[in-house]
């Protein structure tokens, strides 16, 4: 497939370099807001609209942004975006942005944002930025959502808000403090590592007929740089 | 077992010692805490520690089934694990609370980081933080079924001993030490905590370096800080109080949290007296153990890595680290 496709940058974003489970980035929001599932969701959909943005927009000006000086400039963008889409916030959801309070300002200096300019949206074309940064942003928007999901199903027994548990139910109240993001990231990151291993293991003889070598001495005869003890 | 073994160069000495041995001698010093426990708090607390105890050694005996690791319950461990978990729960704690610390001493805290050897805190009081922190209210309700001198009575409720002399007042010293007072369940009685330490150090299992340092520390950290000066009865009362004496003699000299090097064993005990006087003095709940003991297992590699012993023939390398 195409790599600059529409659908390739979603799947890219969504699955193959998850921001949150993958890449590790914009780890801060991820442990701090993702209290219940609706932060979660709010705060990754803040940050996919900037992301997606503010990606065009660097895009558009990729060859204008002298190199030197190309961060001050992407900053630039991403806080002018972050401030409209804050005034927006303040006016027709004023409650999630009291509940996200000073991380809406903080995705400025989000590394996922500043990482997408640098590493896709200033060497590639407008469309194909736009749906990375929708890709990377949605991909966001789920890491954030399981998480806040998890946290508030144990921590306070809701999900978005709905009482879901038997009354008799006590909640975990660590889970929704600091401690209970670490828990969860972790775990849902190991689940997802494994869900990704046994698919690999299906797809493993495919892999090998393609690259001849792969790095399995054993089966390749000829010597290897990186053989295995 | 043989993969836990790593040879080094000779010379080696041999010993009988294995971790199994080592964990039936503390188990075997933690029951008169534990038997006193229950005479003190009644059939709950019987109830509480068996739970306890139940979950840690299923759940290590499961999570290994499941991932087809050889299986390791048969080293005591987990009952030690149990045991001390169960041993800081108040008696009042309903019966899911034992086995849900229990799950999270033995899978989070233990397993999860490679087993026994490799866990960086110490599995019972790590779920007993946990624990404290999630249900707050509970952990601190007190209230007790008495059977023992005060057996008159339906229940009895009343704040620990250290709460107590954090308001001003006064507390019973003799009641104490010998463990007739609020708490949890393992850690009121000093006297049954000190048989099972002396059968410690009888057994070599522990030597006085971490308790020794820690206590010490606790008590001139008190004795400037803790707004008594050096006023006997107070400082008793602290060190009977609360979990000091289960935490120094049980918790903080666990293997596999505290450091292997003598100078480092002197360090950590050090730090574990500060921090505790720290928490005890200034800070938001009258007790601190179990919080300093934790914080300072995360200390453990570092004091190790300054407190390396030159090795024998060796010159002193120049800026005094040797790596």
């Amino acid at each position: 497939m195409n790599p600059n496709s529409a659908g390739e940058r979603l799947y890219n974003g969504i699955i193959k370099e998850n921001p949150t489970f993958v890449m590790m980035l914009g780890m801060c929001p991820t442990l701090a807001v993702t209290t219940s599932a609706i932060n979660g969701l709010g705060m990754g959909l803040t940050t996919m609209v900037i992301l997606a943005m503010s990606n065009l927009i660097i895009s558009m000006l990729r060859k204008i942004i002298p190199d030197d000086v190309r961060v001050p400039a992407f900053i630039v963008i991403v806080a002018s975006f972050v401030t409209i889409v804050q005034f927006l916030l303040q006016a027709y959801i004023p409650t999630l942005n009291a509940s996200l309070g000073l991380y809406i300002p903080l995705i400025v200096v989000n590394c996922i944002i500043l990482g997408r300019a640098e590493a896709y949206a200033s060497k590639n074309p407008m469309m194909a930025s736009l749906f990375d940064g929708i890709g990377m942003g949605l991909g966001f928007t789920l890491g954030l959502t399981c998480i806040g999901l998890v946290r508030e199903l144990i921590g306070a027994g809701k999900i978005f808000g709905v009482a879901v548990m038997p009354a008799s139910y006590e909640p975990v109240s660590i889970f929704v403090m600091a401690p209970g993001a670490f828990f969860v990231l972790a775990l849902l990151t190991a689940i997802q590592n494994k869900v990704k291993l046994n698919l690999e293991k299906k797809g493993k003889d495919v892999s090998k007929i393609q690259s001849g070598c792969n790095a399995d001495c054993a089966s390749c005869g000829s010597k290897c740089s990186n053989a295995k003890e | 077992m043989s993969d836990l073994r790593k040879v080094s160069s000779s010379p080696h000495i041999r010993d009988k010692a294995t971790s199994s041995n080592i964990m039936r001698d503390v188990s075997i010093a933690l029951l008169p805490a534990a038997a006193y426990g229950v005479f003190h708090f009644g059939m709950n607390a019987l109830l509480t520690i068996l739970l306890s105890v139940a979950t840690c050694v299923a759940t290590e005996y499961i999570y290994e089934k499941l991932m087809h690791k050889p299986v390791t319950v048969k080293d005591l461990s987990a009952v030690v694990t149990g045991l001390l978990l169960a041993m800081n729960l108040p008696v009042s704690v309903p019966f899911w609370m034992p086995i849900l610390g229990g799950i999270f001493a033995i899978l989070v805290v233990k397993q999860l980081f490679g087993g026994l050897g490799q866990n960086f805190m110490n599995p019972a009081l790590g779920a007993r933080c946990f624990l404290m922190i999630s249900f707050a209210g509970r952990m601190t309700n007190y209230t007790y079924y008495a059977l023992g001198a005060n057996s008159g009575y339906d229940a009895i409720t009343t704040a620990t001993p250290l709460a107590v002399l954090r308001e001003g007042a006064s507390v019973n010293v003799m009641d104490m030490i010998v463990g007739n007072t609020a708490g949890m369940i393992g850690e009121t009685s000093a006297i049954a905590i000190l048989i099972g330490a002396a059968y410690l150090l009888f057994r070599g299992v522990i030597d006085l370096k971490i308790p020794g340092t820690y206590i010490v520390t606790f008590i001139v950290f008190m004795a400037f800080f803790g707004g008594h000066g050096f006023d006997g009865t107070y400082l008793v009362a602290q060190l009977a109080g609360g979990g000091l004496m289960l935490g120094a003699w049980f918790m903080a000299t666990d293997y596999v949290t505290s450091p292997i090097t003598p100078t480092g064993q002197i360090v950590y005990g050090v730090i574990l007296g500060i921090l505790t006087g720290i928490f005890r003095c200034f800070g938001a709940s009258p007790e601190g153990v179990s919080y300093a003991i934790i914080f300072s297992n995360l200390l453990v590699p570092l004091i190790e890595k300054y407190t390396i012993p030159l090795a024998f023939g060796k010159a002193k390398a120049k800026g005094g680290q040797k790596s």
